[in-house]
């Protein structure tokens, strides 16, 4: 069984290279095994015409009804770009303790990084583990460097490692055994 | 730790709105709740505590102005940021006019918003430290029940620690109001005698005869009513402390009867032939100025010299004024415990009046004065207008033609507090900030009734401290 997956929900063609990358990382940031879902469907009706922008927010209800049945957790990846309602764009959301999570590369290809290249593929992978980290139950974290950082800037991206702090990785694990108590 | 204990009301009639402010700000790990309307805001605002408060501008019924407005009143120290769809500088103006921290313009830059609260988080931050620290020093300010930071009061601190180990009589001396009661409880806690009682008399506030009986007790038929034997004040204070206060209003024949007890360490009850031996150790107190009154043969000159083996002298509070906003939280916390009602400061504008203050009635005056502005204060800060003092003043002086001595203010004012509260006398001498004491020889020197009026020759004789 294949706990997370990842699922290419962008306009243009997926990047399988960037993606191997990013599921790669997801893989060793969390120790869970990570694959790739491949669907046709687009959430086509999370485009809001007044801001040109696609709602975040439907977009993670779209997913939550279309996870496949034996996985845990959904991170759609899109070259949308995002927006809640009260804020002008987010590189991601996530349910906190849910099931789905939902990055773009939108924004992430400024200062330099151009798509495809290493930068963004680097970008993306602490963005999906950023917003995952939020489906397991984390929160924001204050730690240098921890994944888990709030990140509203390129440069602020750029500043984090692609994994969770000793911190938050206990916490991680903690909360999993928690899950796991319950399931049983 | 901080975010744990920020927590955050998001208000505003857009439910998507609330949805999605408060999801982002919760990943941040604070704790958040919503409001869809201001009327809901305010009903939050008034019964819980919040950090920061992000409130939209335009809102149908009670509006974002408004709510700020409230909120300033309630819980002056919620950060308050207004949240518009268009900004326009007279918004900011008022918004900021009103006491907003800040305003954003929806739809929110990220990173502003980010940066707010964060640096908002730490400001708070810094103000919890700055509230703990003042807890701490607070303890080191403390002689048991007294509070104080001023070198002088410091030195009493010191003096009475030392005395407390001695078995020698103290005289406390200081005007009405400066804690010479609880200096003598102090004392006494800190003294070898803490596990034995401590009795405290008032010497004023009794005639000479009752004093005589409280003092001493009587036997059985020592005088018309006295149906059964009944121990006095010396007695109920065997190995413990006696605290004598207002010494300095005792009437010659109990000088005499005080110094010998004094000297011999045993007494008769009133109708009593059998001495009674007791170990009690003396603490009086006046705000006399007994060396006057020894000068002038009203007070006798070996029981002064009896009393003041250590005279200990409590300052006025208008000479230590640097203890005003340490006695001001003090008594808000205690008296906001006593009251049930969480008031947690005075305004700055309340503050300067508070320092300005003459005190005449000193601590007591103060911790009366905060109790009544407790009871009027509308939200969680003591407003200058709270307090009480100026209209008092005013009035003092608005009834007098020309202009009067501080004597006449007082008698006056003393008149009128007397008729408001019909001769009423702990009604009066709370209103006033005195006790009843003070009040009774305050009434006796400016010859006053109890009904305000004054006396006439046909009246002088009758007894203020009777009935």
């Amino acid at each position: 069984m294949t706990p997370v997956y990842l699922w290419w929900i962008g306009a243009a063609g997926a990047d399988h290279g960037v993606l191997d990358l990013v599921r790669a990382d997801a893989e060793a940031a969390f120790s869970l095994p990570v694959g790739h879902w491949y669907g046709r469907e687009r959430p086509d009706d999370a485009f809001d015409p007044k801001r040109q922008q696609h709602s975040s927010t439907r977009i993670l209800r779209w997913l939550a009804d279309r996870r496949p049945g034996h996985t845990d957790k959904i991170v759609g990846i899109t070259d949308a770009d995002l927006f809640i309602p009260i804020l002008t764009f987010v590189y991601g959301e996530a349910q906190l303790g849910g099931a789905a999570a939902v990055v773009s590369t939108a924004r992430l290809a400024g200062n330099g990084a151009r798509s495809g290249d290493i930068v963004l593929a680097t970008r993306l992978a602490k963005e999906c583990i950023h917003e995952l980290g939020h489906t397991f139950g984390l929160i924001h974290c204050h730690q240098r460097g921890c994944v888990m950082g709030r990140s509203v800037s390129l440069a602020q991206v750029d500043a984090k490692d692609n994994t969770l702090c000793p911190d938050c990785w206990t916490k991680y694990r903690e909360l999993q055994q928690r899950q796991e108590v319950t399931h049983e | 730790m901080s975010k744990e204990r920020t927590r955050i009301l998001v208000v505003d009639d857009e439910e998507i709105v609330r949805e999605s402010l408060s999801a982002w700000l919760e990943k941040d790990g604070y704790t958040l709740a919503t409001a869809p309307d201001g009327e809901t805001a305010v009903e939050r605002i008034k019964n819980e505590r919040w950090s920061i408060l992000l409130v939209d501008l335009k809102m149908p019924g009670i509006d974002g102005l408004q709510v700020l407005e409230e909120a300033k009143k309630l819980q002056p120290e919620a950060v308050a940021v207004i949240m518009t769809a268009y900004a326009t500088v007279d918004t900011a103006v008022a918004a900021m006019k009103i006491g907003a921290y800040d305003y954003l313009v929806k739809p929110f830059d990220p990173e502003e918003l980010s940066m707010m609260i964060e640096k908002i988080v730490a400001q708070q931050a810094l103000l919890r430290e700055n509230l703990l620290l003042r807890k701490v020093l607070k303890r080191e300010y403390r002689f048991r029940d007294l509070l104080s930071k001023s070198p002088v009061m410091q030195k009493v601190f010191d003096l009475a620690r030392t005395a407390a180990r001695s078995q020698s009589t103290i005289l406390i001396l200081g005007e009405s109001g400066t804690g010479k009661e609880l200096l003598a409880r102090a004392i006494h806690l800190e003294s070898p005698r803490s596990d034995q009682p401590f009795v405290a008399v008032s010497c004023a506030a009794l005639t000479e005869t009752l004093l005589e009986s409280e003092l001493f007790g009587h036997e059985r038929g020592a005088f018309t009513g006295a149906v059964n034997r009944r121990k006095g004040k010396f007695e109920m204070a065997h190995l413990g402390t006696l605290f004598l206060d207002e010494i300095g209003d005792v009437s010659p024949k109990l000088q005499l009867d005080l110094l010998r007890v004094l000297e011999e360490r045993r007494f008769f009850r009133v109708g009593g032939s059998e001495p009674v031996s007791v170990d009690v150790r003396i603490i009086a107190a006046t705000n006399r100025d007994l060396k006057k009154a020894v000068g002038d043969g009203s007070f006798r000159e070996d029981l002064f010299y009896r009393l003041n083996v250590i005279p200990i002298q409590l300052p006025p509070l208008r000479e230590r004024r640097e203890d005003i906003p340490l006695l001001v939280d003090h008594f808000l916390e205690q008296l906001g415990a006593e009251m049930n009602k969480r008031v947690e400061e005075v305004s700055a504008d309340a503050m300067r009046l508070l320092m300005a203050h003459d005190w005449s009635g000193n601590v007591r005056e103060l911790r009366n004065i905060l109790e009544r502005a407790i009871v009027v204060a509308s939200g969680s800060t003591i407003q200058a207008g709270d307090l009480g003092l100026a209209p008092q003043a005013a009035h003092a002086h608005g009834e007098h033609e020309g202009l009067a001595s501080l004597d006449e203010v007082e008698r006056h004012h003393i008149a009128v507090v007397l008729q408001e509260t019909g001769g009423n006398i702990s009604h009066a001498a709370r209103v006033l900030g005195i006790d009843r004491a003070t009040l009774y020889n305050k009434m006796k020197r400016y010859q006053l009734r109890r009904g305000g009026e004054e006396e006439t020759e046909a009246t002088s004789e009758a007894d203020p401290h009777g009935g």
